[in-house]
Formats: structure tokens, sequence, C-alpha cells
């Protein structure tokens, strides 16, 4: 058991690219479903479309890296028009229906054969993050505090991670005090109420979706920029539900929680893990246990987790139980 | 598997694929045979194909080798490390009068795992008789025995889907509640199954029936000791259906942690001759199979409509305040709604095994097709989930006419989306409920 190594990889998951891109796609999903009351399943989707987009335009269509982002960028909103004209008039679980469904058709066709020349198949998209790493300021070198380190690419994308996260963040305090944020609120609180005011329910719930997605996108482009590369499979079913976990953890309708929860959900979830690859690899389980199996570990702790913090603190660490949105009409 | 690593994770696992690695130089010795591989057996028709040669070629391009089938039809080459891997067929080495069953598949990409021996399956039929996967240069089959037969295959996939829906729909109609750990019991019904068939050796179908009493069984407690609680606790749907999820994942990756990754048959009915009727080929088992589904769907069907404890559901499916007032035990309604349900969907994974091999995810995979289903005949209708089932089983298979294979479920999903923006209600649904 090498504890060293354990503590080393748990302190930087901390602060990882996962905890960066996990934290961004969950304070989308805070908009969506913490302010708002949307059932987004489909998170993995926007994600992808926006990691998909700047991939696409770089490496199969070699245009500019900039003209890649804001293709990303139009990709989502677009996905969210397209997701949310059909549903949002509808009762709660529709969205979330369509949501993940779109999610899978999202995921289907990036990794179809049909599609190859242009998505790359399974395989993905490598060679498009050239233009980012260009733009490094950091000389080549490991920056950090001791074995608490990262090299100049991984500390540029980490940084460019946690600069975004600060601004959405910000923005998401700014919006949420405004009259808009009240509104938003309301609706996630009794929707009838809210129209009978005059407010258009519909353009408020778009106007959430488009956001919580277009700030969710911002961390797929994180993701495949800080891999360098992108598969269709890292945006499965389970990358949404890791986020609603981590929005719950933290506590749903707060500024910070999506950013804490990240940060605890990745160290706790990188501790297991490696404590349990490090025991199996060390033999403390015998021949019970192999290496490939707790990989599975992982995902049920996650279950388990989500099950038992809804059924016994559904306001997470730091939310209030009565701006809990979890009531479906 | 599809799942997201995480890279501390991966760095582990490289370390300690390293660490084999230097073990194997250490003891300079063919440790191989421990270490990675890839095998598989080729059949036809249960009968072993041997002399046909199986290439291997790394994920840069690099020969790894290339190997000949023995006389039981087994192949295995070693690979050096964990990866990714293509895997060729040379077709022109097949025995005359045996063809792969679909023409694309001759190439695969396949993904080993570190100490993992991965099997590989190429499917094989008698030439003429491959499936819906080739598209082109046969000319033995026209375009209205294409229909035929995609039509009989997608009555098969509907109709699984269709027992699927019934429980997912009627415990929606009664408790409300959207429940994403239904596929689960799909799973667990295959499962316990292959344990009772494969593993003990029970003739499949008396697993089969084993497996539905363990459904069944489960259904009940799963309500008596969760849902039931819950809804006491006064858990709203939104929390609960939240809740069901986190369940579905920790039951899916219990299923893998138990069953490992790769796909399975059961013991019995695995290499059926298939037989023609009319423009139609199929396994024997597929029509008797078609058959137990059509007539367990009847029986639920009668029973909803004849029986008092049939009317007292579809009463609490409509309104459950009303039923309670007039005299109708709500608890045990849901009770008995859930038992049946887990008994059926155990039926469906065990009917979904047997089609398709038993996979971790293959309830999962099904359960999004059944929402669509359900969706699509108007959700908490029992009855419209039966006819939503047949029209996306259905839509599914003859899509297959102009779309790709692998992206049959595309058409679904996306007529599923289609359905929203023009009748939410669904097929046979109502209005007040969708809004």
């Amino acid at each position: 058991m090498d504890w060293n190594t354990i503590f080393v990889t748990t302190v930087k998951a901390s602060i990882g690219l996962e905890t960066v891109v996990y934290a961004l796609a969950a304070i989308g999903v805070n908009i969506q479903f913490g302010y708002a009351g949307l059932l987004n399943f489909g998170q993995a989707a926007f994600l992808g479309v926006a990691a998909y987009g700047l991939a696409v335009i770089v490496s199969t269509f070699g245009l500019s890296f900039w003209l890649g982002i804001a293709v990303g960028l139009a990709a989502t909103v677009v996905l969210a028009f397209l997701l949310g004209i059909p549903t949002l008039r509808l009762r709660a679980d529709y969205l979330a229906i369509v949501t993940i469904a779109a999610a899978e058709i999202v995921r289907l066709v990036f990794r179809s054969v049909a599609f190859k020349d242009v998505f790359g198949g399974s395989d993905g998209r490598q060679n498009f993050s050239g233009d980012f790493y260009a733009m490094n300021p950091f000389a080549p070198g490991t920056y950090g505090i001791g074995p608490i380190s990262f090299n100049e690419r991984t500390t540029w994308v980490l940084t460019v991670g946690w600069v975004l996260i600060a601004l959405s963040c910000a923005l998401v305090y700014l919006l949420m005090k405004s009259p808009w944020g009240r509104v938003l609120k309301a609706i996630r609180e009794d929707e009838d109420a809210v129209r009978s005011l005059g407010k258009n329910v519909f353009s408020y719930k778009m106007q959430a979706l488009v956001l919580g997605g277009v700030i969710g996108c911002l961390g797929g482009f994180i993701f495949g920029l800080g891999q360098a590369s992108i598969q269709p499979d890292l945006f499965g079913t389970e990358f949404t539900f890791y986020a609603y976990t981590i929005v719950i953890l933290g506590g749903a309708a707060r500024v910070f929680s999506p950013v804490v929860g990240a940060a605890i959900f990745w160290v706790l979830l990188v501790f297991v893990g490696n404590t349990l690859s490090e025991a199996v690899g060390a033999g403390v389980f015998g021949t019970a246990v192999t290496v490939t199996q707790v990989g599975s570990v992982r995902f049920i702790l996650v279950g388990l987790g989500l099950m038992l913090l809804l059924i016994f603190r559904p306001q997470g660490i730091f939310g209030d139980k009565r701006e809990m949105a979890l009531d479906a009409r | 598997m599809t799942q997201i690593e995480g890279a501390p994770l991966r760095r582990a696992v490289i370390a300690f694929t390293a660490f084999l690695g230097g073990l194997v130089l250490l003891l300079a010795s063919p440790a191989w045979a421990e270490g990675e591989a890839l095998k598989g057996t080729l059949q036809n028709q249960g009968q072993p194909v041997n002399g046909v040669k199986i290439s291997v070629v790394a994920e840069d391009g690099s020969p790894v080798a290339a190997v000949t089938t023995g006389a039981d039809g087994t192949w295995e080459v070693p690979v050096p490390k964990a990866g990714k891997f293509k895997v060729t067929l040379d077709q022109t080495t097949l025995p005359s009068g045996v063809a792969l069953k679909f023409k694309d598949k001759g190439t695969l990409d396949v993904q080993v795992y570190e100490g993992n021996q991965r099997n590989v399956l190429f499917a094989l039929a008698p030439a003429g008789q491959q499936g819906s996967g080739n598209t082109s240069g046969e000319t033995s089959s026209s375009f209205w025995d294409r229909v035929a037969q995609l039509t009989f295959e997608g009555f098969n996939l509907g109709l699984i889907i269709a027992l699927a829906a019934m429980g997912l729909s009627l415990v929606f109609g009664t408790t409300g509640l959207t429940n994403f750990a239904h596929g689960e019991l799909l799973t667990l019904g295959a499962m316990a199954a292959y344990l009772f068939n494969a593993t003990l050796g029970v003739p499949l179908i008396l697993a089969a029936v084993i497996a539905v009493a363990i459904g069944g069984g489960l259904g009940y407690l799963q309500d008596r000791f969760f849902w039931g609680q819950l809804r006491k606790r006064g858990s709203s749907l939104v929390a609960m259906m939240i809740i069901s999820i986190g369940l579905a994942l920790f039951l899916r990756y219990v299923f893998l942690f138990f069953f490992g990754g790769e796909s399975r048959p059961f013991a019995d009915y695995n290499a059926q001759p298939g037989v023609q009727v009319g423009p139609i080929s199929a396994a024997p088992k597929n029509f008797i199979a078609m058959a137990i589904e059509l007539a367990v769907l009847v029986i639920v069907g009668l029973a909803l409509l004849k029986t008092r404890t049939g009317k007292a559901a579809r009463a609490v499916a409509d309104n459950p305040a009303l039923a309670a007032s007039s005299g109708i035990n709500v608890e045990r309604v849901i009770r008995i709604i859930w038992t049946v349900g887990g008994a059926v969907a155990a039926l469906a994974g065990v009917m979904l095994g047997l089609a398709q091999n038993i996979n971790f995810q293959m309830g999962f995979q099904i359960l999004l097709l059944v929402f669509a289903g359900v969706t699509l005949g108007g959700l908490g209708t029992a009855f419209g989930a039966l006819v939503g089932s047949l029209v996306v089983g259905l839509f599914i298979q003859l899509s297959t006419l102009v779309v790709p294979t692998e992206l049959k479920t595309v058409g679904a999903l996306l007529v599923l989306i289609l359905v929203m923006l023009f009748r939410p209600q669904g097929i046979l649904g109502r209005r007040e409920r969708i809004g």
C-alpha cells in the first residue's frame, strides 16, 4: 500500500481536470435543476456537442481554434432549443425522458461508423488542442508545492478552467440576485402563479436551459483540451448522473455548492478508487476482487451515495431544505 | 465499459500494467499465457468451423499475430498489452456454404482490458441466410422478403419492450414514479436465469420460471421495503425519480462487479438452426418466445380488464384519491402491481437474453426504448404502452431498410422527441396527464 501516492493523487484530484469539468457541468445543472426546477438529464450531450464542435472544426476541417469555440457554443444553444421547444411546456418527467434520449442520440451519432469521417467513430478526435497550448503563458516546468504539482500544460488548462468557474459563479450570483433570478425561482415553486402574474414562463425556462447548457459546455471545451482528445463514450449518461450527484451533494440552488460538491465528490472517488486499486494490487482481498472490478465499485458507491443523500439529506451539505426543487407538479 | 475513468485511476492502472510488463521481462518466460489475449470460437449452427484465418492488428496499425482456427473452432491470440485491437476474419478462408452473418462485421474493433482474455464473436450463418446487417450484393432476398423478415423481428423486439413497458407504465400510473431502475429488473431476470441455467445447470425453461419468481419477489420487496417507505415519508416524485437513477446505477455496477463486462449466452438453445416460414427465417426459439410473450401480455391485459384487482388497479391509475375513498386498498393494489411488474420484467429480461445474449447494460440499453414505447402510447396507460412498444419495435427494425443498423435506435428516440412535439399525450393517452 503506497499511501504517499494515494495522498498525492487525492489532493491533486481536488483541483484537477475532472473537478473543473464536472464543476462547470454541475453549475449548469444547478441553474436548470436547482434554480429553475428543470430536469435536464442530457447535460452530457451539451458538453459533448461543444467538445465535438471544437474538435471537428479544428481537426476534421482544419479551421481556426476560435471558430471551433464559436461553433461549439452555437451547437450547444441549438441543442437547448431542440430539446426545450417540445418539452418545456410539458410535465417535468417528460423533459427528463427526452433529454436522456437526446443524450444517447448524440453519443450514438458521434460513435457511429456512418459518420466516422467527421466524428472519428469510437476513437473520437485528436489534434485539436495545438492552438490552445500555443497560447500557454507558462514556461515549461512544473508548478505547485512539493509533489502536488502539475506540468505547464496541465497548469494552463486548470488556470483557464478555474477562471471560467469563477466567472460562472459570479454570473450565477448576480443573476440570481436580479429580478430575472427571482422569477426563475418562483417558476420552480409555482409555475401557475408566475404565469398568472403575466410572466412568459416558457421563455424563462428556455433561457435557463440555454444558460445552463452554455456554462456546462465550457466544461466540454476544458475536457477536450485537457485530455487533448475526445471520445464519444466520455459523454455517456453516467456523466450526467455524476453531475446531479455533485449538485445534490453540495446542495441545490446555492452558488458555490456545485464547485465544492465537485471537489468533494472527486476527492472521495479518487481516494476510494486508488485505495482499492492499491489494496487489490497488494493482495489484500486475495483473488476475490480483481483490478477491473475496482472500476465498478466507484459507480456502485455513487449510486448508493445518490440514493442515501436524497433519502436522508436532500438539501445536501450547504443547501436549504425549503429551496429544494423536488416537487414535480 | 463505457464509463468515464478518472485520470488518476487511469494512471494507477497504467502503473499496474507497467508493473505486469516488468514481471514479464523479469521472468523472461511466455508469461503472456497469464496476460491479455483475444480469443473466440467460430461456430456455424452449432458446428465448429476450422481453418479460418484471423488476424489481429494493434491500434497503431502494427500487426500482432495471425492464427487459424483449430478443429474445435477455437482460436487465441495473446496480445502484448491492454488496448484497442482490430480483429479481422479473412472471409475468403471461410468454408463454402458459410458466410459472415453481417457482411460489414468482418473486422471488429475490440478493447482488451488489463488481465482480460477478451472473447471476440464473429457471427456466422449459412450463406444466403445472413441477417439484416448486409445490404449489398445479396440477390436471394427481395425487398419485400426483407420487409417481412424485419416486420417479424420488429414484432419480436416490440413484444419484449411491451413486457417491460407494462410494469413501468402501471407503476407510473399508480404511483407517479418514473422508474429509471426498471431496466435493471430486466437485467436481474436475465442474470438470475443465467445463474441457474449456465452456472447451476438447470434447464432454461425451469431457470426462466425461477427467474420470474425472483423478479416478482424482488418487485414486491422493493415496494414493501423501499418505495412504499419513501411514499410514506412523503418523498416527492422528483426525489424518487433521482433515487431510482441512483438505484439503477448501483444495481447496474453490482451486476458488472459480479458478472463482468462481457456478453454471455444461456447454455441452452444457443445455436439453433433456423427454419424458413414463408419469407421469414428464424430459430424456433424465437417463435416460441413470441408465443409466450403474447400469451403473458394477453393474460395481464385480461386480468386488468376482468378481475377485481385489475379493475382496482385501473381505478388507482385513474385517480388514486377517488379510488381510496371508494374503498380500494391503494397500497395493496400498488404492491400487486410491483410484484406483477417485477415478474413480467424478469420474463422480458430472459427473453431479451435469449434474443441478444446477457450483458450488465442490457436493461439500461432497452430502458430508453421502453420509455419511448410508453410515452408513445401515453404515460400511465397499460394498453397504450403495449401499442407504443409494438410501434417502437417495428419502427426500429424496419428503419434498418434505410438507415445503418447501428443508428436504428437513434431513429426510435428521434420519434419519441417528435411525438412530444405533436401529440405529447401519446396515442392512447389523455390530454390532462401532460401539462
